[in-house]
């Protein structure tokens, strides 16, 4: 796979905090145009970093590209603020929802159409359309709306700016099991008929993989393996280490020790 | 009782309540887009008035001299953004606050090097004099000038609602206001913005010192108005433009009418320390003030 080819192409990038902490020690990746691609890892291992440097809200946590590049559409956009990279059709939605809480849902939804004008009316109907829950509570302030109505709320907000790229952090937090599922159909649905490309950081693998064409694994700031979503899965590795599974049946976690962790990165 | 004579008090406090609102607006719109509490406001009223004051008496015409300082006040607020909050940019409210107070020590510097630091009176051409047909008919004595800046904070407080809830900037302020780092993921500039809203707190400024400057004269003492606008924000509630005009009505009424009927009790002077009092009492009860946004916890 070339990197010209990629929608969205990662290269070698290095993140350090603070001009101390480094966080990503050389991450690559690339989102073919219409994909699903999955970054899976533990806490801390640089998911959402990772987006963070690509949509560049990092600037604002005294995060910085120390080395790489990125590219979207073949252009470097590390250089780009988060309201230009929007207006290129790269959104991200935020860990943990971040509403405007005092904002009503609809209220939220419009401040997602910020930088842009002329169509807004429709896409509301749009994004009703997709979550009509939205619509039962678009005069509630969302601060007062459930965890599931706020991921929704998010997620419409974020396609009032009409992506086409959509980075997507931990969607399925503090949800219920069902309600996850109803999110990540959402998600397969607007990929599928909304042309949205999405770069998905997940802790829940198995989900993830499940809905993801494309998977990176990273751990401790590095790319350590990466693959198809199907073959991922299947992956005795992952399934070990993620999915907790083993061949040889149940295990007891005595036996699972850290240093028998293949080291899969030079 | 008196009944001419009270309402004569309340009015008259009523009408003080509206000029301390019109300080009070400063710091609410600062406070709603940023989350800061601006202790330059007073700063920038005293420089507004006095930029204006100075250009005056250059020989410029009054509308030519506020259409000047007016544009003074949005350059200043969008300076500010550039070299005060843009490097600060998601750090915690009280750093922030820490430099709107040396804020206030160099605009309250820079305003005399340029200007001079002698008192200067202001005439808007409004004379502080009681309506002779009300006090004829109802023999109540409430001053022209008075009315003049009710009418005008009313105008203004109408302005900056609609502004604040019908517009596109101004749902993005109050986005801004709730969530920095959510704001700038869908796209909302925040430089922009708070430029923005430092430019408005700069032209209420403006309005809020053309109103005490005259009432008052424009010294260095104009800084202090914005300790007055303290109380009625705990009662009105920071975020709440609607809370500022009424707690600036209460805290004016509720001033005079203590100084007039319970002063004597006290051996007078109350009027100078009761709006705190009042403050301190609703802290109690309400700490959020009469608007102000309660704190969403999700539990």
């Amino acid at each position: 796979m070339s990197a010209t080819s990629a929608y969205l192409s990662v290269s070698n990038i290095e993140v350090i905090y603070d001009h101390v902490i480094l966080v990503l020690k050389g991450v690559s990746l690339q989102v073919q145009e219409g994909q699903i691609v999955a970054l899976l890892g533990a806490n801390g291992a640089g998911k959402t970093t990772t987006l963070k440097a690509i949509s560049n809200l990092l600037r604002a946590e005294r995060g910085d590209v120390t080395k790489g590049w990125i590219e979207f559409h073949g252009q470097r956009i590390e250089r780009l603020t988060p309201a230009e990279l929007v207006k290129r059709g790269v959104v991200q939605v935020m860990e943990g929802r971040h509403c405007f809480q005092h904002l009503t849902v609809e209220e939220n939804l419009l401040t997602g159409a910020y930088t842009r004008s002329g169509g807004i009316k429709e896409d509301l109907e749009k994004v009703y359309a997709y979550f009509p829950r939205l619509k039962e509570r678009r005069n509630s302030q969302s601060g007062y709306t459930s965890g599931g109505e706020q991921q929704m709320t998010a997620l419409g907000r974020a396609l009032m700016a009409r992506p086409t790229m959509i980075l997507l952090d931990e969607p399925s937090m503090g949800l219920a099991p069902q309600l996850v599922e109803e999110i990540f159909g959402i998600v397969k649905e607007l990929n599928q008929k909304e042309k949205v490309s999405f770069l998905l950081a997940e802790q829940n693998t198995h989900m993830a993989l499940k809905y993801a064409d494309y998977g990176y694994i990273l751990e401790n700031g590095r790319v350590v393996m990466d693959g198809r979503g199907r073959s991922l899965a299947e992956n005795e590795d992952v399934k070990e280490f993620y999915l907790g599974f083993s061949s040889g049946g149940r295990k007891s976690f005595r036996d699972v020790k850290s240093y028998r962790r293949r080291k899969r990165w030079l | 009782m008196n009944w001419a004579f009270f309402f004569e008090v309340l009015i008259g406090g009523l009408l003080a309540g509206v000029m301390y609102s019109l300080v009070a607006l400063g710091f609410v719109l600062i406070y709603k887009a940023s989350g800061v509490f601006n202790f330059a406001q007073g700063s920038m009223v005293f420089f507004a008035a006095l930029t204006f004051v100075s250009l005056t008496e250059r020989g410029m015409n009054l509308w030519v001299a506020m259409a000047v300082t007016l544009g003074v006040m949005v350059v200043l607020g969008i300076v500010i953004e550039r070299v005060v909050l843009r490097p600060l940019v998601n750090q915690p409210p009280i750093t922030l606050f820490m430099a709107t107070i040396g804020l206030t020590f160099v605009l309250e510097g820079l305003s005399q090097i340029v200007w001079g630091s002698q008192p200067h009176g202001l005439e808007l051409g409004i004379p502080d004099v009681p309506m002779e047909w009300l006090s004829k008919s109802a023999n109540i004595n409430i001053s022209q000038f008075d009315l003049f800046a009710a009418g005008v904070s009313g105008v203004l407080v109408a302005v900056l609602a609609v502004f604040f809830q019908k517009t596109r900037i101004g749902r993005a302020l109050r986005a801004v206001a709730d969530d920095h780092q959510a704001a700038l993921a869908v796209g909302i500039p925040l430089q922009h913005i708070w430029a923005i809203v430092w430019a408005v707190a700069g032209f209420v400024a403006l309005v809020a010192g053309l109103m005490w400057g005259a009432r008052n004269g424009v010294q260095y003492s104009l800084t202090f108005v914005a300790l007055k606008a303290l109380p009625v924000l705990i009662l009105g509630g920071f975020e709440s433009i609607p809370g500022a005009i009424l707690g600036g009505l209460i805290i004016g009424a509720s001033e005079k009418l203590a100084e007039v009927y319970i002063g004597p009790y006290f051996g007078g002077g109350i009027e100078s320390w009761f709006a705190y009092v009042i403050a301190l009492l609703f802290l109690l009860v309400r700490p959020e003030g009469l608007f102000g946004e309660k704190r969403i916890d999700r539990v």
